[in-house]
């Protein structure tokens, strides 16, 4: 990226909103802006693959973000031993009943040739839910009597949860694989509705399949790559680190009693701030990763040719190459980033809730910020990202703001006014839509438009 | 008797929910459909401005009753019916003026305009929850039910009642009634045989002088009707939430797809085919099943092909089948 000024400039733009936001809400505030800012860039960026790279719509982004989530509990909980021995056999011997079957299908599908063949996979596919209930039933029900009101599933593999986001990654992909071989030939109307069902039946999934995720009773207090504030709290280092950092407005205190309130104080607020800092340490790195990668990746032949294929299908297919394929591979990469970003999210929650799955927030917001950035830059991606997840958080208190001054004279008792600032939170809808229609409308090419890249 | 009963069952869990349901989805897809066969593109805000339009109906309601104004045993709905119409025409007219009128000028890809409904369904959505709020909003007045479940038992005396719910019975007939104006409108008048050339033929239709912007804005004005009267038909049936009118959009996408995307009568019969399988699937049959087989062959089981969330997965496993076997839908579709 050289003599790039918008870039710049709009990241400094949003660096400077960032710090603001420090100085005058509080720098917790601010670095829980960051680290969310962060994670949705790096889904902004599956999306812009796969959107701006090769023009393939993806509104099942909410499903993948749920398979990245599902990937952390099953790799990093602890495995309920009691779960496992009442039910373990029976879901591993349906779970290789139902990759035989779906082995199977693909078999018959690629191999097999008759009159009759569509009608039997049909059959094949349909018989796969009735055979797989009366297999894993009994286990599912033995395994979510055990202790229902804590745990009631199987637990995961007791992995360090840094792992769980390469599974995440890789669980997409093998999803991502199964969709795109059924719904990549789609026109891309149809493709939106699909890919928008799907994941909704992931999520469905995810809700209701309790001995798996607890569904909709939540998993609570995983593991994470940084330490806990508690912890932090109590351990010395951290205490003269902290004292060490404040040592002049600790040296003004002369009492010594307050003194050592002040410095718990300080302990308490540097413990948070430091958790999420290292929290924004490490989504930077993966961010850049992800960046540096997907920047080569554009400038090497193969994003020439995703490119042509984007521009122009038929000529692309004339040049010998497999669109067909080339579209699966972009269908995969871009959902691994995406369900990588979703084990990201949640590690940064600390907890699971299947049920907070909307496709509102995890879909289409995450659309609004590929499309405002600017489709097929990563660096409008990103912006985007930033832009709009700071008006999604800030757009309450400005709302609020708003509310108050414009209605400075109206009684508090007001019914009007109390209705409005009950409404707040739905302020912020308002603002995207508007967002979105007046960038599609004067910069339909987004923030940061794409750069023709001359390779 | 034992096959009385089974029936009795089934119209009572399946037939008539499904029917209602199928009415639901049906004026729902009619509209995706003429939208899509006019206006060529999927429009994602239809199901936020059911929304709009059921909210503008029942604050209209509120006021009615408030005035004292209620029909009897009939909902009070029905009667604020036409000033929810007129609003969501109003709505439609101007997002149509202010939005999309831009990209079908300029004639962008129809994905463009998916996106730019994606922003209007957000706008109508803050919009309908600023206003009414996010919760349950119930309004209904009027009789309840036209047979209760015991009353059906006595007048038959048959084991298993059946309930019919006025709100039922209204929407069923409403939509047969909205349905077959429609269709005659579509078939017989003027207006909408040169709405159909349109939809089957921009080029052909311009030149043997239709009006364009006529066609849009009649296609706006019949497809806020249907919003209007699918959305209030909804509430009535279930209740108001604004979310909810975005999952049943997802069924609507669906109905209108199996039925061919384009065509209303195909997205008539969509609605129907998704509503019976999906109510038929998610059934439990134990108790049909004990009455009409002999008591050696009972099931033990509760002979549910799948449980009830999941009722997503099958208007989209029915989606899926349909575009492997018959992409264009069951019926032709492109053409109104």
């Amino acid at each position: 990226m050289r003599n790039n000024l918008d870039v710049k400039l709009a990241f400094g733009v949003m660096a400077l909103l960032l710090i603001m936001v420090g100085f005058l809400q509080s720098w917790g505030v601010a670095l829980a802006i960051l680290n969310l800012c962060l994670i949705s860039a790096v889904m902004s960026m599956g999306v812009n693959i796969q959107w701006g790279y090769s023009g393939l719509i993806n509104f099942g982004v909410m499903g993948f973000l749920a398979i990245g989530g599902f990937a952390t509990i099953v790799i990093s909980v602890p495995p309920v031993t009691e779960a496992w021995s009442a039910g373990g056999f029976g879901i591993i011997l349906s779970g290789l009943i139902l990759f035989t079957l779906i082995a199977g299908i693909f078999y018959l599908h690629q191999k097999f040739q008759s009159k009759y063949k569509n009608y039997l996979l049909f059959f094949l596919v349909i018989s796969v839910i009735p055979i797989m209930k009366l297999a894993s039933g009994p286990s599912i029900s033995a395994i979510e009597s055990i202790d229902a009101a804590t745990s009631g599933f199987l637990g995961g593999f007791d992995l360090p949860i840094i792992l769980s986001w390469f599974f995440g990654a890789i669980f997409a992909a093998i999803v991502a694989f199964i969709i795109g071989k059924v719904c990549l030939g789609l026109r891309s109307d149809y493709l939106a509705i699909s890919t928008l069902l799907i994941s909704g039946i992931v999520v469905s999934f995810v809700k209701h399949e309790e001995w798996l995720t607890r569904g909709v009773k939540n998993v609570t207090g995983l593991k994470r790559p940084v330490p806990f504030e508690v912890d932090l709290q109590n351990s010395d280092w951290f205490i003269n680190f902290v004292e060490f950092l404040f040592k002049e407005r600790l040296s003004k205190i002369t009492n010594l009693d307050e003194k050592i309130i002040s410095l718990n104080d300080l302990v308490m607020t540097s413990s948070s701030i430091f958790v999420k800092l290292s929290f924004s340490i490490i989504f930077s790195i993966v961010l850049i990763t992800i960046l540096v990668f997907s920047e080569k990746a554009l400038r090497s032949p193969w994003g020439r040719m995703m490119r042509a294929i984007r521009d122009n299908e038929d000529a692309a297919k004339a040049m010998g190459k497999n669109v067909v394929k080339r579209h699966l591979h972009i269908f995969m990469i871009g959902s691994a980033i995406i369900g990588f970003s979703g084990a990201m999210l949640v590690t940064y929650d600390g907890l699971f809730t299947p049920a907070s799955y909307q496709p509102l927030r995890y879909t289409f917001i995450i659309w609004v910020m590929v499309l405002l950035g600017g489709t097929g830059n990563n660096y409008g991606a990103i912006l985007g990202a930033f832009v709009v997840w700071f008006i999604w958080i800030e757009s309450a208190p400005a709302a609020l703001f708003l509310i108050n001054t414009l209605m400075s004279q109206v009684d508090n008792t007001n019914q009007l006014k109390i209705h409005l600032i009950d409404s707040i939170p739905y302020f912020r809808y308002l603002m995207m839509g508007l967002g979105l229609l007046v960038v599609m409308r004067y910069r339909p090419k987004g923030l940061l438009p794409e750069k023709i890249i001359k390779s | 008797m034992d096959f009385l009963n089974a029936i009795a069952l089934l119209t009572n869990y399946i037939i008539v929910p499904a029917l209602t349901y199928g009415s639901q989805l049906a004026l729902g897809a009619i509209g995706v459909t003429l939208i899509y066969g006019v206006l060529r593109f999927a429009n994602f805000a239809y199901g936020d401005l059911m929304a709009f339009a059921t909210m503008v109906v029942i604050l209209t309601t509120w006021y009615l009753q408030s005035l004292g104004i209620t029909l009897g045993f009939l909902p009070t709905a029905l009667l604020a019916l036409p000033i929810g119409i007129i609003a969501t025409i109003i709505l439609s007219l101007f997002f149509d003026k202010t939005v999309f009128k831009y990209y079908r000028d300029k004639k962008s890809e129809p994905v463009i305009l998916i996106v730019v409904s994606i922003g209007v369904m957000f706008i109508l959505n803050a919009i309908v929850r600023i206003i009414i709020g996010p919760g349950d909003v119930i309004f209904m007045d009027g009789a309840r039910f036209i047979i209760k479940a015991g009353e059906f038992k006595k007048m038959s005396g048959l084991n298993e009642g059946i309930a019919l719910k006025s709100t039922q019975v209204i929407t069923f007939i409403t939509t047969i009634i909205t349905c077959s104006i429609l269709f005659y409108f579509l078939n017989k008048t003027k207006t909408g045989k040169s709405m159909r050339a349109y939809s089957n033929n921009e080029d052909l239709a311009l030149l043997s002088g239709i009006d364009p912007t006529k066609i849009i804005i009649y296609t706006w004005v019949i497809v806020s009707i249907l919003a209007t009267i699918a959305g209030t038909l909804y509430c009535l049936d279930k209740s108001f939430k604004p979310l909810s009118y975005w999952n049943n959009l997802l069924p609507i996408f669906a109905a209108t797809i199996v039925g061919g995307i384009g065509n209303p009568l195909g997205a008539f019969y969509g609605g129907f085919v998704i509503a019976f399988t999906e109510i038929g699937l998610t059934y439990a049959y134990k108790k049909f099943l004990v009455y009409i087989l002999p008591e050696q062959l009972e099931p033990s089981s509760l002979v549910q092909y799948i449980s009830t969330d999941y009722k997503f997965a099958i208007s989209f496993a029915i989606l899926v089948t349909v575009l492997i076997y018959r992409p264009n839908g069951i019926f032709k579709g492109k053409v109104i």
